[in-house]
């Protein structure tokens, strides 16, 4: 499956669930400047990658699935949990982008200054891409492989 | 209370961003990098960078590798939770923030020290 962008996705968030990241990312970006102002950069740094609204879309992907299941006649509990699922596996390879990300922030910083945040965002952006399309091309391999073991089962 | 309300708005802004761009893009797992994308701390670190400079933008970096790997142990936690034992979005996210607490803490702990 390609990667591909729809827009009318966006029709199926309402303006409170925008409302509700909105607040959740403020109050996390906020929050993590009140522990780096009191307990210091070093543990403030580590609520960078906090997942504070995780929580939240999590919560609404397995909502909108189940919607759009129930629409069609069907539970949908567990299509909910699975999108939800496939989402944090995603989250997961992110997370290694992210690590790379603050690595080059931390090595550049120095040097490069603002720049260095530029710099690392296309790391970011360029990993986690990256990572995205090895799971893909090693699941693709694993599922294509056990189809020709069951084909010489059958056989 | 200025700076709070400063962090407040472009922290919301460049969170709700990477959202909008997980709820257009398909398929799920591809979708599903943008909730580890840098949002939080694109806008902390530069915040950070014009207050502090160099040097406290550095150090929150590197402890971000840290709380990074507990993001990805705590990722991986939520998949399992909702795959293999059947738990609901809300109750595997909730439930593993402490997986992701203890890693980040433990993590600080034996390679920063402290």
């Amino acid at each position: 499956m390609n990667v591909t962008a729809k827009l009318s996705a966006l029709r199926e968030t309402g303006w409170h669930e925008y409302v509700i990241r909105f607040v959740l990312g403020g109050a996390a970006t906020a929050l993590t400047g009140l522990v780096a102002k009191v307990y210091g950069p070093a543990t403030g740094g580590l609520f960078l990658a906090f997942p504070a609204i995780f929580v939240a879309s999590a919560s609404l992907i397995e909502m909108h699935e189940r919607k759009r299941k129930q629409k069609k006649g069907l539970k949908g509990s567990r299509r909910g949990r699975e999108a939800a699922a496939l989402d944090a596996a995603g989250a997961a390879l992110g997370s290694l982008a992210l690590l790379v990300f603050a690595a080059m922030v931390w090595s550049l910083a120095h040097r490069w200054g603002g720049l260095a945040l530029f710099a690392a965002f296309a790391a970011w952006c360029i990993v986690s891409v990256f990572l995205w399309r090895v799971r893909r091309a090693l699941r693709c391999t694993a599922r294509s492989k056990s189809s020709s073991g069951i084909h010489i089962r059958d056989a | 209370m200025q700076e709070f309300l400063l962090r407040f708005c472009i922290g919301g802004l460049a969170v709700s961003a990477f959202a909008v761009l997980s709820d257009i893009f398909r398929p799920k797992s591809f979708a599903g990098l943008f909730g580890a994308a840098p949002s939080i701390a694109l806008s902390t670190l530069a915040i950070a960078l014009s207050q502090h400079g160099s040097d406290y933008m550095a150090v929150e970096a590197r402890s971000m590798v840290v709380g990074s790997a507990a993001l990805c142990l705590y990722c991986i936690v939520v998949c399992r939770l909702m795959k293999r034992h059947g738990l609901r979005a809300l109750l595997a996210t909730a439930g593993a923030l402490i997986v992701w607490i203890a890693i980040a803490f433990a993590g600080k702990w034996a390679f920063l020290g402290s």
